[in-house]
């Protein structure tokens, strides 16, 4: 395996990743193209060129207001209040889950874990309206609290697989060593598995982050006022079936992707080191 | 010590619940109102209509109005969910169409002291929203469709609309000599109306049938197959079509002439609709009245209702024309002297039909835009098109079933649960029951808090979600007419209603659809993943840091966004797709016809999967490098001192060691796909005609966009459900079964 490839395969094999990197960016380079382009002739196009480059659109998208507020600003401010704090409760309710499921055995461990399982196929669909309804009863429609809650509602029995997996994947040895010296299992909990899990669950908190983030069929059906938008019913209300912005659409989706697409650059190694290290019991 | 850790985890449950409490406090709290909410208006306007409607409101004394603007097809859906539980706007704009639907819902009530009395405004309006004694909205705005002509184009008008299909080949290259929505229920009504049909018939019965049916739309297919009218025109194709002067008469109405207003050197004028030669009379296009409504909490608030007696008050008409050139309802405002448009809309509002607001008129519009979608592209003929149209129609306004005695289900329900605790019992009665608890109780310490929070949070909407397939009828309207009906639900599920189990819409067809879907959405992203994977584990790639950090973009962009892209890609005028097959015509001289990827199944389809698998390739690539580097060398160095070649060592190593770390993923990527909402939803729509909607999308379909039927729908997300669940556990079994094997082949090479 360590011979030299010839010539020709490694033209081939560059030559075939140049082609998927072009069909991966394809539609991105489209998106900065309509972007930043001024008038478009109204005709089909091959080629994303930039015609009379402007920030026109992007400064429509982020400067709008409304009484003088500045909505989109609110828009942004409410999707990341909601994601973080969909990351943050996500994590602090599965991390002791996470370490129970993954060092104790105890009665209805797995009739535990089989739920957890069987509510992640149950399609978003089925939980909506009783979520809003459920909402409604506590006076949370329309808010980011309640909003809140139900991404919190989805985050975390994923969260605690991920964090399941990383709490397996250290081992026992340590924790077993601080109690020899004397811990208790709740200081070996919070002074050895805690910290050597850090990483693991900086990165299940960024994906609740990012899936709260980029959520879209919950926010648009169970927001109907404007200044409560988050980002993705935002971006959608450009693209109507009558009237359709693709310019704004295209200014707008740039500003939301950018941040959260560096997010998940960082994050990605990780979680597939937690699926393909075996952790993926079932 | 053992108390030490106790009240430490005592005290970490407290903080992570008061952590919980302060968050949702104080996330609440910019909710806490100030003394008298405003008056909430939601409204469908844009451009010069919402300038005259916020002019409108400057003039308004009463006290601080929240405004929402929302594209139209939006307002509708919103309107549903959000007066479900009273979280609507107080007044509304909408057409007065809707108004037999909203009644229904529990959604309007009569407007009482907000409509100024019958002489104030013309009659037809007064008719559209009266009921008995009460009006339901007061009217605004009536609008119809007419005729605009392209003057630069032609001079004089022909008499009747098949001459003007007929100058065809007489005008400049490209340029359409009628343009229409011609897919559009609405504006074929018109054609329709000529022939003397209506779209509602007595007792709320199909309208679009019949010979007047039938002709109207083998007319109009003729049109399209002379090439005289485009096909798939759409208002933004219509629009920028007349815009272009490639048009010489489009019909549309006035927001049309609101749209145009930049389009200074467009030299046009509007006239009354031609006649029909072969019915013999003028088309009737619909007259739809802009009609100001009160939720029910609006109607309980004298400045609401103050508010909309303002909206239809004469100062507001008259600056809804100067400003919008928006023809009155009322009968004091006179038409602005000189102003041909507003007169030639007068004209044909005499002669247009008003829209029925019975409720069973938004069971028209789904068949009725499927039947003349399948006429025109030429797929069927008008009278099996129209017949299916009726029996679709039928199927949705179908009485709802019969209520069911609960009885037998609470019978079943007091078993099961008799059953579960007797064995939980009889388990308990084990010797060693009381001791094992006693070892779980630390595990329970760090459990308790996340069972409650996840029992409250994920499992109660779930059942409640599941328990919603029992019941029947308007489930959460004041106008409960909700009814638990067992397992009526399921049965027309799984009965396809009746009809032929692979009629178009039955449950097995879509769940054929969706299972093509994962298949085929599964197979390339494995493959493509896998290749590229093996690509770039190669080691003496350069450049291969770039190469993955790229190949990875797809992944990280969200989803609903790309979807949207795609979509626009796809489209048959603008889309790049178009582009590309233009180009590649240019290129090598081909002569490919841009194909319009939402009409049939088979490219709706493509145009899915292929969004899907570029959204999803990246996935299967990053796992199966992971899993790659795994694989240990010298295994693969032994394979080739024994004489291996590379695609040996390929299939016959390589991929079986990294099958079982690719299972997971491949299942987890199976699931996603089955229920993949956002691809369906936003690309294709489940165009056309709903046959490209997978089991998610087909749920969404029926609990938001067909009468909320939602007991059906949440029946069919249980089905979804079930499915799933039979599938993992199939998928376990057979893990479980090759597992045994092996041990026992294992087994047996030992003694040999």
């Amino acid at each position: 395996m360590n011979r030299r490839p010839s010539l020709l395969e490694s033209v081939a094999t560059h030559l075939v990743l140049m082609v998927a990197v072009a069909v991966s960016l394809y539609p991105i380079l489209w998106v900065i193209s309509i972007a930043f382009s001024g008038k478009r002739p109204p005709e089909a196009r091959v080629l994303p060129l930039l015609i009379e480059p402007t920030t026109q659109h992007l400064g429509d998208v982020i400067s709008s207001t409304r009484d003088g507020h500045w909505l989109f600003g609110q828009q942004l401010a409410n999707s990341l209040i909601v994601s973080t704090a969909t990351a943050a409760i996500g994590v602090l309710i599965a991390i002791p889950t996470a370490y129970a499921l993954a060092r104790f055995r105890f009665t209805g461990k797995e009739t535990g874990v089989r739920t957890l399982l069987a509510t992640q196929m149950f399609p978003t669909v089925a939980s909506a309206i009783p979520l809003y309804l459920l909402l409604f009863k506590l006076g949370l429609l329309n808010s980011r609290t309640g909003l809140t809650l139900c991404y919190a509602s989805t985050s975390v029995p994923f969260a605690i697989f991920q964090l399941r997996a990383a709490f397996e994947s250290i081992p026992v040895d340590l924790e077993e060593a601080a109690m020899v010296d004397g811990a208790t299992r709740f200081q070996a909990f919070l002074k050895v598995a805690l910290p050597a899990a850090r990483p693991a669950i900086a990165v299940t908190a960024l994906f609740a982050f990012m899936s709260a983030y980029n959520e879209y069929v919950l926010a648009v059906t169970l927001l109907s006022k404007e200044e409560m938008f988050t980002l993705p019913v935002l971006l959608k209300s450009f693209i109507g079936e009558y009237k359709q912005d693709w310019e704004k659409f295209a200014a707008g989706s740039l500003v939301v992707s950018l941040p959260v697409m560096a997010l998940f650059y960082v994050a990605q190694r990780h979680l597939v080191a937690g699926l393909t290290s075996g952790g993926v019991k079932g | 010590m053992r108390r030490a850790a106790w009240v430490g985890l005592v005290g970490l449950a407290a903080f992570v619940v008061a952590f919980v409490f302060l968050l949702a406090f104080s996330l609440a709290l910019p909710q806490i109102a100030f003394a008298a909410p405003p008056i909430r208006l939601w409204h469908a306007y844009r451009g010069d209509e919402e300038k005259a409607l916020l002019e409108i409101l400057k003039g308004w004394q009463g006290g601080a109005v929240e405004v929402l603007a929302l594209p139209s097809d939006a307002l509708d859906s919103k309107l549903a969910s959000a007066s479900l539980v009273g979280e609507g706007p107080d007044v509304f704009i909408a057409e007065h169409h809707h108004v037999g639907e909203y009644r229904a819902r529990g959604i309007v009530v009569p407007v009482g002291d907000a409509f100024e009395g019958d002489a104030a405004f013309i009659e037809p309006a007064v008719r559209a929203l009266r009921d008995g004694a009460d009006m339901w909205g007061v009217p605004l705005s009536p609008k119809c469709t007419a005729l605009f002509v392209n003057d630069a184009l032609v001079t004089k008008t022909p008499e009747d609309i098949e001459g003007i299909a007929e100058l065809a080949g007489t005008l400049p290259p490209g340029v359409f000599p009628l343009v229409y929505e011609a897919r559009n229920t609405y504006a074929h009504a018109a054609l329709f109306g000529a022939f003397g049909g209506e779209l509602l018939g007595k007792d709320d019965q199909f309208g679009l049938t019949g010979m007047g049916a039938e002709a109207s739309l083998a007319l109009a297919r003729g049109f399209i197959v002379k090439g005289a009218v485009p096909d798939d025109a759409n208002y933004n194709i219509l629009k920028e079509l007349f815009k272009a002067g490639k048009a010489a008469f489009v019909i549309s109405g006035p927001w049309l002439a609101a749209d145009l207003g930049d389009a200074r050197d467009l030299k046009y004028h509007i006239e009354v609709l031609p006649k029909v030669r072969a019915a013999g009379q003028p088309m009737r296009p619909l007259l739809t009245v802009e009609s100001a409504m009160l939720t029910k909490p609006g109607a309980q608030k004298p400045a609401a209702r103050a508010l909309a007696k303002l909206l239809a008050s004469r100062e507001s008409a008259e600056l809804r024309a100067r400003v919008a050139r928006s023809l009155t309802a009322r009968a004091d405002v006179p038409i602005p002297e000189g102003d041909a448009m507003l007169r030639a809309f007068a004209e044909q509002a005499k002669v247009a039909v008003p829209m029925p607001s019975s409720q069973a008129m938004q069971a028209v519009w789904e068949p009725a835009n499927r039947a003349i979608s399948k006429v025109l592209r030429g797929d069927a003929p008008p009278d099996v098109a129209l017949t299916e149209a009726k029996r679709r129609f039928d199927t949705v306004r179908r009485p709802l079933p019969p209520p069911a005695s609960p009885a037998p289900f609470l019978i079943v329900f007091g078993v099961g649960l008799l059953l579960l605790v007797l064995t939980w019992v009889r388990g308990a009665r084990r010797g060693d029951f009381t001791a094992e608890l006693k070892r779980s109780k630390p595990a329970y310490a760090y459990v308790a808090h996340s069972v409650l929070a996840v029992g409250a949070l994920v499992v109660a909407p779930l059942a409640v979600g599941a328990a919603t397939s029992f019941f029947a009828g308007n489930l959460f309207g004041e106008t409960a007419s909700r009814r638990f009906v067992g397992l009526a639900n399921f049965i027309d599920i799984l009965t396809a209603q009746g009809g032929s189990l692979l009629a178009t819409g039955s449950f097995y067809v879509v769940l054929l659809v969706t299972l093509l879907w994962t298949f085929v959405n599964l197979f390339f992203h494995v493959t493509i993943g896998v290749a590229l994977a093996l690509l770039l584990s190669k080691p003496m790639l350069r450049m291969k840091a770039m190469y993955r950090v790229l190949l990875i973009v797809p992944w990280a962009v969200p989803s609903y966004i790309t979807a949207l892209v795609w979509k626009g890609m796809f489209d048959r005028q603008f889309g790049a797709v178009t582009g590309l097959i233009l180009g590649l015509n240019e290129l090598f001289g081909f002569h490919m016809e841009p194909i319009s990827w939402f009409a049939k199944f088979s490219t709706a389809f493509t145009a899915n999967v292929t969004t899907n698998v570029w959204l999803g390739f990246p996935f299967m690539m990053v796992v199966t490098l992971g899993a790659l580097t795994a694989v240990p060398q010298d295994v693969l160095e032994a394979a080739e001192v024994d004489g291996a070649t590379r695609w040996q060592r390929l299939w016959r190593v390589t991929l079986p060691m990294i099958r079982p770390t690719l299972a997971p993923s491949i299942t987890l990527g199976a699931i996603w796909t089955f229920n993949m909402f956002n691809v369906v939803n936003l690309v294709s729509g489940g165009d056309p005609d709903g046959t490209t909607n997978i089991l998610v999308t087909e749920a969404y379909a029926w609990a938001f966009t067909r009468e909320a039927k939602y007991g059906y729908a949440a029946a069919y997300s249980v089905l979804i459900f079930l499915m799933l669940l039979g599938f993992t556990r199939w998928g376990e079994w057979q893990k479980r079964r090759s597992e045994q094997r092996e041990r026992e082949l294992r087994a047996k090479e030992v003694t040999a």
